[in-house]
C-alpha cells in the first residue's frame, strides 16, 4: 500500500465525517494557539523587562553604602554602623581605568516653589555625566554643567512634569526658583522620558551634589552610579570599586555593588521560567485534545467496524488498518496544529495592537514546540484506537451488520 | 486445490463449547461451481470463512494450492486473499462514503498497483458488469442489484483463483438475485473456481456440485470423486 494512497483514504474517510473532524480540529487548533500565545505573552514580558533595563543605562553599576548578605564574608562584629559614602569616595572611583563615568547621587525630598507655587519633590544631586549616564536628553536648555563638583553652584533642571505645573506653558529658563531655604536658577528642563525604575523623571528637580548636600545638610551619598567601559569590564570595575573603597574605608567592605547584568540576567532566569511554566500550562490543553481525539477514534473505530472487516477480507494487513488510522489522526493534529499557528498569529496581532507598547512576538522554538507536541499527542492517543482496529477480527466484524 | 482434511470449528459460548465444523473432509478443484446448502447454524458460513482464510480452524490441515494454509502468518494469509481469493457477501458491504469506483479499487491500492492502471481496470471491471454510468454514485444511491455487481466487481478486481459468495442474492429480489447469479455463473466458465452458500434449492441445482452440511458434517456431496 502506498503512503500517498494511505494518506488520501484516511482524508476521504475524515472529510466523510465533517462535524466530528472539524471538533476535533479545533480541539487541537485551541491547544497549539494557546501554547504559543502564552509563550509569545511571556517572552514579551521578559523582552520587556530586558528593554527597562537597557533604558536606565548601559553597562551600569550602582554602588550602595552598607554591605549586602549576598557579598559573604563574616557578619560585622559588635552591630558597627556602615560608614557613609562621601563625595570624596565616589571621586577616587574614576581613576580606576574600567569606569568611564561616574555620577554621584544625593536625594532627599523638598518644596519647590517659584512666586505662589509650591510643589513638595524629589531633589537630586548630581553632576554632569549623570546626564550620559541615565540617558538623558533635554528639553530646554542644558544640564548641570561640569566643573569641581565638590562646588556647589546655584543652578537646576527640572523634570518636564514639575516644569508644567510650576510655569505652566511659560518659559522657565533663568528663572529663580526657591528649593527648601535656597534660591536656584533654571537653567534646564529634561524631555519626557517615560518612568525609568520607579523615578518618575518627570517629576524631580536635578541640582548639583555639591549643593544637594548643602541643602539637606549631610555629606553621605545615597548611591554611586558608574558606567563601565564596556561589557567585559564590568566585573574588572566592580573589583575596583570594593578594593578602592575597601583602601579608604580602613579595610571594611562596607558596600554593596549591583551591577545591571546581574539584575537583569536575574529577571531574565525568573521571567524564562515563568514563560515556560505558563507554556507547560498551556500544553496541558494539547493533551485534552489529544484525548479528545482518542476518544473520537475509537468512537469511529467501533462505527466502521464492518468496514475494518471488509478491508480485512480484501487482503488488508493489521499493519495497514494500523496505518489507516494513525494517519487520520495525524492529518487531524497537523491540520488543527496549522489552524493553531494561523489562530495564535491572529491573537499576536490583535494584542500587539491593543498593546502597541508592549513586544509580543513568539519565539520560532515555541512554534516548531507546538506543532511537534500536537502532532505527537495526535499519534500517541491515535496508537490505542488504530491498534484495536487492526486486532479485530474480520468474521465477527463482517458479522455485524 | 483446495483440500481440507479433518476440519474442526469450536466456539466456546459460555462454559458450552458449540462444534461449527465437526470433522469436514472436502476438496475442491480449480475451476468447480460448488454449492453449499444446508439449515441455518450447520456451519455454512463457518466453512467458507476458513476457505477464504478469514478464520482459522481449531484442528485439521486446510492446503490451498499444496500450501499449508496453517503455517501461514496473519499478514501472509492477507496476501493470499489479496490476490487469490475474491469474497461475495450477503450484504455487500460496500464503504458508505466510497463511490463505485472507489470501492471497486480498494483491492489494489491494498496491493499498491499503480494509480493510472488502477483507473483503467475500474472502468473496464465496471462497465462489464452494465455499471459505466453509475461509477461516480455511493452504494446508498444504488439498487440492491447494483450494489451487489459493484461489491462482485470488487472481489474480481484482482483477478483471483477463488470466488467466495455466502448467500450473494439473499438481500435482493427474485430478478436481480437471477442477474447477480448469471454475473458469478459467467466468472465460473472463465474459469474462476466458485463456491457458494445458499438456501435456495432452485440455486443449489445451478451447481455442479452441491455440498450438504448438517450440525457441521457433511451429509452430502454430489461431486466427491
Ligand atoms: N463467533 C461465534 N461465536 C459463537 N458461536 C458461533 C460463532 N460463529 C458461529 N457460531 C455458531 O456456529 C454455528 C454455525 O454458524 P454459521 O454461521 O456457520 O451457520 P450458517 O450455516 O452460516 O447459518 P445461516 O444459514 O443462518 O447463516 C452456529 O451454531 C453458530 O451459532
Ligand atoms: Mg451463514
Amino acid at each position: 500500500m502506498k503512503s500517498g494512497d494511505v494518506i488520501q483514504f484516511s482524508w476521504k474517510a475524515l472529510s466523510g465525517y465533517p462535524t466530528r473532524t472539524l471538533l476535533m480540529i479545533l480541539a487541537m487548533a485551541i491547544g497549539v494557539a494557546s501554547v504559543i500565545l502564552l509563550t509569545a505573552l511571556g517572552e514579551g514580558a521578559r523582552r520587556f523587562v530586558t528593554d527597562e533595563f537597557t533604558s536606565l543605562g548601559t553597562y551600569l553599576l550602582i554602588v550602595l553604602p552598607g554591605r549586602s548578605e549576598t557579598t559573604g564574608g563574616p557578619p560585622p562584629l559588635l552591630g558597627e554602623t556602615p560608614r557613609d559614602l562621601t563625595l570624596e569616595d565616589a571621586l577616587s572611583l574614576t581613576r580606576s581605568s574600567s569606569i568611564r563615568r561616574m555620577a554621584p547621587i544625593t536625594v532627599g525630598s523638598a518644596p519647590v516653589s517659584w512666586k505662589h507655587r509650591d510643589r513638595e519633590v524629589s531633589v537630586l544631586g548630581s553632576t554632569a555625566e549623570l546626564f550620559e549616564i541615565r540617558h538623558l536628553s533635554m528639553a530646554q536648555g542644558r544640564f548641570i554643567p561640569t566643573g569641581d563638583p565638590s562646588r556647589g553652584l546655584a543652578v537646576c533642571v527640572m523634570g518636564y512634569k514639575l516644569k508644567k505645573e510650576l510655569f505652566g506653558n511659560q518659559s522657565a529658563l533663568g528663572e529663580w526658583v526657591r528649593i527648601g531655604d535656597r534660591r536656584f536658577r533654571v537653567i534646564g528642563v529634561l524631555a519626557k522620558k517615560g518612568q525609568s525604575l520607579g523615578l518618575d523623571m518627570g517629576d524631580v528637580v536635578v541640582v548639583p551634589v555639591a549643593s544637594a548636600q548643602a541643602l539637606f545638610n549631610t555629606s553621605a551619598l545615597f548611591r554611586i552610579l558608574l558606567q563601565a567601559n564596556g561589557r567585559e569590564a564590568i566585573p574588572k570595575a566592580k573589583k575596583a570599586v570594593l578594593a578602592t573603597i575597601r583602601e579608604r574605608h580602613e579595610g571594611e567592605d562596607d558596600v554593596t555593588v549591583i551591577t545591571q547584568d546581574a539584575l537583569l540576567s536575574t529577571f531574565d532566569r525568573i521571567l524564562v521560567a515563568m514563560t515556560l511554566s505558563v507554556a507547560g500550562i498551556a500544553a496541558i490543553s494539547l493533551s485534552v485534545a489529544g484525548i479528545l481525539i482518542m476518544n473520537v477514534m475509537l468512537i469511529a473505530v467501533s462505527q466502521r467496524t464492518t468496514e475494518i472487516g471488509l478491508l480485512k477480507a480484501i487482503g488488508a494487513r493489521g499493519s495497514h488498518i494500523l496505518a489507516l488510522f494513525l494517519a487520520e489522526s495525524a492529518i487531524l493534529s497537523l491540520i488543527g496544529a496549522g489552524f493553531g499557528v494561523i489562530l495564535a498569529f491572529l491573537g499576536n496581532w490583535g494584542l500587539a495592537h491593543a498593546f502597541p507598547r508592549f513586544p509580543i512576538t513568539a519565539p520560532i522554538w515555541a512554534l516548531v514546540a507546538a506543532v511537534s507536541v500536537a502532532l505527537l499527542t495526535g499519534l500517541v492517543f491515535g496508537v490505542l484506537p488504530a491498534r484495536r482496529a487492526a486486532r479485530l477480527d474480520p468474521v465477527q466484524a463482517l458479522s455485524r451488520r | 486445490m483446495i483440500h481440507l482434511t479433518d476440519i474442526e470449528r469450536k466456539f466456546l459460548v459460555g462454559d458450552e463449547t458449540v462444534r461449527a465444523l465437526n470433522n469436514v473432509n472436502i476438496t475442491v478443484h480449480q475451476g468447480e461451481y460448488v454449492a453449499i446448502m444446508g439449515p441455518s447454524g450447520s456451519g455454512k458460513s463457518t466453512l467458507l470463512n476458513i476457505i477464504g482464510l478469514l478464520d482459522r480452524p481449531n484442528k485439521g490441515v486446510y492446503s490451498l494450492s499444496d500450501l499449508d494454509t496453517t503455517e501461514l502468518t496473519d499478514d501472509q494469509q492477507a496476501s493470499v486473499r489479496r490476490h487469490k481469493i475474491g469474497f461475495v457477501f450477503q450484504f455487500f458491504h460496500l464503504v458508505p462514503r466510497l463511490t463505485s469506483a472507489e470501492n471497486v479499487e480498494l483491492p489494489m491500492i491494498l496491493a499498491g498497483v499503480d494509480p493510472a492502471e488502477r483507473k483503467s481496470r475500474v472502468q473496464a471491471a465496471l462497465s462489464s458488469l452494465g455499471l459505466s454510468n453509475r461509477t461516480k454514485h455511493r452504494p446508498d444511491q444504488l439498487s440492491g442489484g447494483q450494489r451487489q455487481r459493484v461489491a462482485i466487481a470488487r472481489a474480481t478486481i484482482m483477478q483471483p483463483d477463488i470466488i467466495l459468495a455466502d448467500e450473494p442474492t439473499g438481500n435482493l429480489d427474485r430478478t436481480s438475485g437471477i442477474e447477480v447469479i448469471q454475473i458469478l455463473e459467467d466468472l465460473h466458465t472463465k474459469g474462476i473456481t466458485l463456491i457458494m452458500v445458499t438456501h435456495d434449492p432452485d440455486l443449489g441445482k445451478r451447481a455442479s456440485r452441491r455440498v450438504q452440511l448438517v450440525d457441521g458434517k457433511i451429509s452430502r456431496d454430489t461431486g466427491d470423486s
